[in-house]
């Protein structure tokens, strides 16, 4: 387990061993998406908001 | 095991004392009095006890001596006879207001004439969070009142590390179940159902508590909502100088990292991202949010609670455990109920 700082609200982020790359993650206090957007460094960022044609 | 009573235990608090003690594995429920329904059983007036106890009502004068003695604030409103039942507590907890304010003339503003003034300012406030240290050696104490426990609990992280300006205003909402369980024609179905009931539209009493705790200067307005349990404040609140989100929401985390029972809700996403009174009916939790107007110094800060029990016989509850020693939680397990 790795500790990270959530970059929308700074609380304390457990992240799983075994998380991959640009898997979501929530932060458990403001509920925000997170993003792993590198394994090495470990690196979230906040995930972005789906647009209205995201995923088409 | 400890003895406990309760004076004034047919209305709602006191049906609320009754449902968490029953189920509180340190204490034993030995009288819970009432004048009106002496010899009666409990269960006549709190339905949802039926099966847990074969309790019925005392006579106040028959009361016996309790190692704790909760008073709700109904059942007795002379004096004398208050102070005569509440030698038979080694430890008394007071939910009236007799026992919240310190000073005479702010409890004359607010309440009129205090019937017995030599007690204010005798008791340690029962408010967990804020005397915690003080609760510890109480032999009396006063639990305040239940949308000022909200604003208090939604106010005290931003006041002690001095980022908001005293002024506040504080819109209180409540449930049907805080003006009591005495009806009165205002309170007939008819009347009271679907209303929006602005009940203290400036300089509600809780003002002068919330005042106390917090060196805040509130003003306060109340509205009766059409629920029967909950609360909710919203505060408008002004930042000293520019203040940060982050700061914010700092404040929140680090005032209450280690506390059982006041979460921070402030969410992004989720159907309930600011506290919610609805889903905290039945717990001990008050919930605390805020959100900031970007670009102003404009906060707005929001407390919820369930008004029988962290609003009052819960927050008791709380009290007692931290008073005897017992962990905190004992008894206050319940986590509210969703959906509901």
């Amino acid at each position: 387990m790795a500790v990270k700082s959530c970059p929308e609200c700074v609380a304390d982020v457990v992240v799983s061993e075994t998380i991959e790359r640009n898997e979501i993650i929530e932060c458990g206090e403001c509920a925000g998406e997170l993003e792993v957007v590198s394994l090495d460094p470990l690196t979230i960022a906040v995930a972005p908001e789906p647009e209205e044609d995201w995923g088409e | 095991m400890i003895s406990v009573g309760i004076v004034g235990g047919a209305g709602y608090i006191g049906g609320e004392l009754l449902r968490l003690l029953l189920g509180h594995p340190e204490v034993r429920v030995v009288a819970v009095t009432s004048t009106r329904l002496a010899e009666r059983r409990v269960d006549l007036t709190h339905p949802n006890l039926r099966g847990m106890t074969d309790l019925v009502y005392t006579a106040p004068e028959r009361l016996p001596e309790c190692d704790a003695l909760f008073f709700t604030g109904s059942g007795t409103s002379d004096p004398a006879a208050r102070a005569e039942l509440s030698a038979r507590g080694k430890v008394v907890l007071d939910l009236s207001p007799d026992l919240r304010l310190s000073d005479p003339e702010v409890y004359r503003r607010h309440y009129g004439e205090h019937p017995t003034p030599e007690l204010l300012g005798s008791a340690v406030r029962g408010l967990p969070e804020l005397d915690r240290e003080a609760l510890t050696g109480a032999d009396r104490i006063g639990v305040p009142g239940c949308m000022a426990t909200a604003a208090i609990l939604a106010l005290t992280p931003l006041t002690e590390a001095g980022l908001v300006e005293p002024e506040v205003v504080v819109d209180g909402r409540v449930g049907s179940s805080g003006s009591g369980a005495s009806a009165g024609e205002m309170n007939l179905h008819a009347e009271r159902s679907g209303v929006l009931r602005l009940f203290a539209p400036a300089g509600h009493r809780h003002e002068a508590e919330i005042a106390q705790a917090t060196g805040t200067t509130p003003r306060m307005a109340a509205t009766g909502v059409d629920a029967v349990r909950g609360v909710q404040v919203v505060i408008r609140a002004r930042t000293v100088g520019e203040v940060s989100e982050r700061e914010i929401r700092a404040a929140y985390r680090n005032r209450y990292r280690d506390e059982p029972f006041v979460r921070l809700v402030a969410q992004k996403r989720g159907n309930y991202r600011l506290p919610e009174p609805k889903i905290l009916l039945g717990s001990n939790f008050c919930d605390v949010g805020f959100a900031a107007a970007p670009g102003t110094r404009d906060l707005t800060l929001v407390g919820a609670l369930d008004n029988l029990v962290k609003g009052g016989a819960g927050n008791a509850v709380q009290s007692l455990n931290i008073r005897m020693g017992w962990d905190e939680r004992t008894g206050l397990g319940f986590p509210g109920l969703h959906p509901i």
